[in-house]
């Protein structure tokens, strides 16, 4: 009984580093650039296929593929915001969210088409094969060693963002863009590198689940709809909402996992229901 | 096949028995079939594009012309949605002049299309799903369920399981129509070979991608076998992430619906050993070989049974018309019934008044990558399943029309 507890929260933990991973770029995105970013499921597909396609095509090792992924889909993301997310400034967020959920049906779509839908496997790299046996649960050493990385990551996103100069810039910019322009910070290239940054994110998500789910063009839109809810229970934009919430809500499905297991999937939805009802900025969130 | 056609037709006109120049009796002047399945979807690659290119293939090698009338083909995607299969389906009737309807992968949209195609008399071929109860309580006079079933699948796979002394289950269960019967359908054929269930992890589905949790339920539920009641990339990853933690091989897997397409984005390393039902595979003889072959130059794969059945359907279908020298379903009907299947996909099989073609299926283990000396050589047949063992008897079907 216990075990089986233990076991389904151990599990929540993983899923939850995900989800904090995944609603951080989210998050980041939103708070300073007003856009709601649906691609980033597409972001998150696109590292995993990248890193595949590193390994099968170039022989590129998993190490590698966890810097040169997000560098690659953080240029496409960079691209996408000059030549299109630009435009949309100032416009309601609605227009934003169309355009990149169009894109993302896109980049599917392309996927879909030149790899089919049963999508590969992404082999686990020798040196984080195998697992500890805990008693409770037998862990696999690829999943204690993506949690620990996304954990590491999401505290090195935070400490940036909210203790050092450069994220006090964005933080700035999210409140008010024009005086930070007035002060002579080219905010338009910061948009560019945040969405970028934003998008590197969810493709070094990407990565790090690559090894352990099928790699697919529809790997991101299973996974895309939990991390929005995540973002808007934590509060849209706010970057240490997100972390928390992440793991938080990765906890609660475990632990309904374990008491009652066909509600595991709407749990979240029940949740970010009640949320809105009673904070409808989100728990970390502040009303603007 | 060509050939095989012409000389049916002369042996027909021999007999005297071919009624004269029956092209009138096509309706709309053409025969016109319609694949509807699953283009980008979960089972598009079990099905999809694939079966699609399986129909024309039977089109084109039919010669393109029935009763000297052009055969038309068109396809479409139901997005695994039933109510998009419907209305597809009601404007291919209404509109399209769409004589039958072709796969129908996933149950609910087969299950949704079922009753418009007989309301309006036309042909259900149905390649794609498995639930039994299309041949049994859901059995429509225009059906005809062509490739496999649940009842198959969980015979095959489940019986031999046991046999070999798996005789505690636990089943991960994708929880929608197709899912729940394939397990209540193993379920059955568990406890009568005297294994016993101890229980079933039903996840949402399509939709889930993480299994560990389900999976780790089966492993505290103790059970020897874990039954896997889902199919295309359900499947794919609960094999890979009960290997991940370290479930198999203390406990095995047995795949309930396993496709060859499957097996090759899973890799033999994760693959092996695992036991499964199929109503084809490529390498069987050198009859499936040469369609296989000449099937994998135009889509890059090997079929899938649900792709080999979609071919054979087809051409069964066209034969009929050709024989009943009409395209009304009553005639065709009767008549596929009447003429036995003789291809290279089945042999001597007949469609039941229940609708359900019976053959012969193959319980097969996976190869182990050593064993496998070229591309796609995955399977090792264990035996052949006659068609009588394979599939229910008409009287065990709770559909209406067998009983009478």
């Amino acid at each position: 009984m216990t075990q089986a507890l233990f076991g389904q929260l151990f599990l929540g933990l993983i899923n939850g580093s995900f989800y904090a991973l995944l609603s951080l770029g989210l998050a980041v995105i939103f708070g300073l650039l007003d856009v709601v970013n649906f691609a980033h499921g597409a972001q998150y597909m696109m590292g995993a296929f990248a890193a595949w396609m590193a390994l099968t095509y170039l022989g590129i090792p998993y190490g590698w593929a966890l810097l040169l992924a997000p560098l690659a889909v953080g240029l496409v993301g960079m691209v996408v915001e000059r030549t299109l997310l630009r435009r949309l400034q100032g416009l309601d967020p609605l227009y934003g969210l169309l355009l990149t959920f169009g894109l993302t049906l896109i980049a599917e779509g392309l996927f879909h088409h030149a790899y089919g839908n049963s999508g590969f496997a992404y082999p686990v790299p020798g040196w984080l094969r195998g697992g500890v046996n805990l008693g409770f649960m037998f862990l696999p050493l690829y999943r204690a060693w993506a949690v620990g990385l996304s954990l590491a990551v999401c505290l090195a996103c935070w400490f940036v963002i909210e203790r050092t100069k450069l994220g006090a810039y964005l933080r700035a910019g999210t409140e008010n863009p024009r005086l930070l322009q007035a002060f002579g910070v080219n905010v338009p290239l910061m948009f560019t590198l945040t969405y970028g940054f934003g998008a590197a994110l969810a493709a070094f998500a990407g990565v790090v689940a690559a090894p352990v789910y099928q790699v697919t063009p529809l790997m991101g839109s299973s996974v895309i709809m939990v991390v929005f809810a995540v973002v808007v229970i934590g509060g849209m934009g706010s970057i240490g909402g997100a972390i928390v919430t992440g793991l938080g809500v990765g906890l609660l499905e475990g632990l309904t996992r374990f008491w009652y297991p066909p509600a595991s999937s709407v749990v979240v939805f029940v949740v970010m229901a009640l949320v809105l009802l009673v904070r409808p900025a989100g728990l970390f969130g502040r009303e603007r | 096949m060509h050939r095989f056609a012409l000389a049916l037709v002369a042996a027909g006109l021999a007999a005297g028995a071919a009624p004269a120049p029956a092209a009138e009796k096509l309706s709309d002047g053409k025969v016109k079939l319609g694949v509807l399945t699953d283009m980008t979807g979960y089972y598009a690659d079990l099905a999809g594009p694939g079966s699609v290119l399986a129909a024309r293939m039977a089109v084109e090698d039919f010669g393109g012309k029935v009763l000297g009338k052009p055969v038309e083909l068109v396809s479409a995607d139901h997005q695994l949605k039933a109510d998009v299969a419907s209305n597809i389906a009601r404007k291919w009737i209404d509109e399209g002049q769409v004589d039958a309807i072709v796969d129908l992968v996933s149950s609910s949209t087969a299950g949704a299309v079922m009753p418009v195609a007989a309301e309006k008399k036309r042909i259900t071929l149905l390649s794609g799903p498995g639930t039994t109860a299309f041949t049994g309580e859901k059995c429509t006079r225009y059906n005809v369920h062509y490739t496999y079933n649940n009842w198959a699948l969980a015979n095959g796979t489940g019986r031999e399981v046991v046999k070999q002394g798996g005789d505690s289950w636990f089943f991960l269960t994708a929880d929608y129509i197709f899912g729940k019967s394939l397990e209540e359908d193993t379920t059955k054929v568990v406890k009568a070979a005297g294994g016993k269930v101890l229980g079933a992890a039903r996840y949402p589905s399509p939709g889930t991608t993480d299994f560990s949790s389900y999976l780790l339920q089966a492993q505290g539920s103790g059970a020897k076998i874990i039954g896997l009641a889902n199919a295309g990339a359900d499947t794919v990853n609960s094999i890979r992430q009960a290997e991940e933690f370290g479930i198999t091989p203390k406990q095995s897997l047995a795949g309930l619906l396993v496709f060859i397409t499957d097996v090759h984005s899973l890799g033999l390393e994760a693959a092996k050993g695992m036991y499964l039902t199929t109503a084809f595979y490529w390498d069987l003889n050198d009859e499936t070989r040469k369609w296989s072959r000449r099937f994998f130059q135009k889509h890059g794969k090997m079929p899938t049974m649900v792709q080999a059945g979609v071919y054979s359907s087809v051409m069964h279908y066209l034969k009929a018309v050709q024989a009943a020298g009409t395209d009304d379903a009553d005639a065709v009907m009767a008549k596929m019934r009447e003429t036995p299947v003789n291809d290279f996909f089945a042999k001597n099989a007949r469609i039941g008044p229940d609708g359900l073609l019976r053959h012969d299926m193959y319980l097969a283990r996976v190869k182990a990558p050593k064993d496998s000396k070229q591309p796609w050589d995955y399977y090792q047949i264990v035996k052949t399943i006659p068609a009588a063992e394979a599939f229910p008897s008409v009287e065990a079907q709770a559909c209406p029309l067998a009983k009478r």
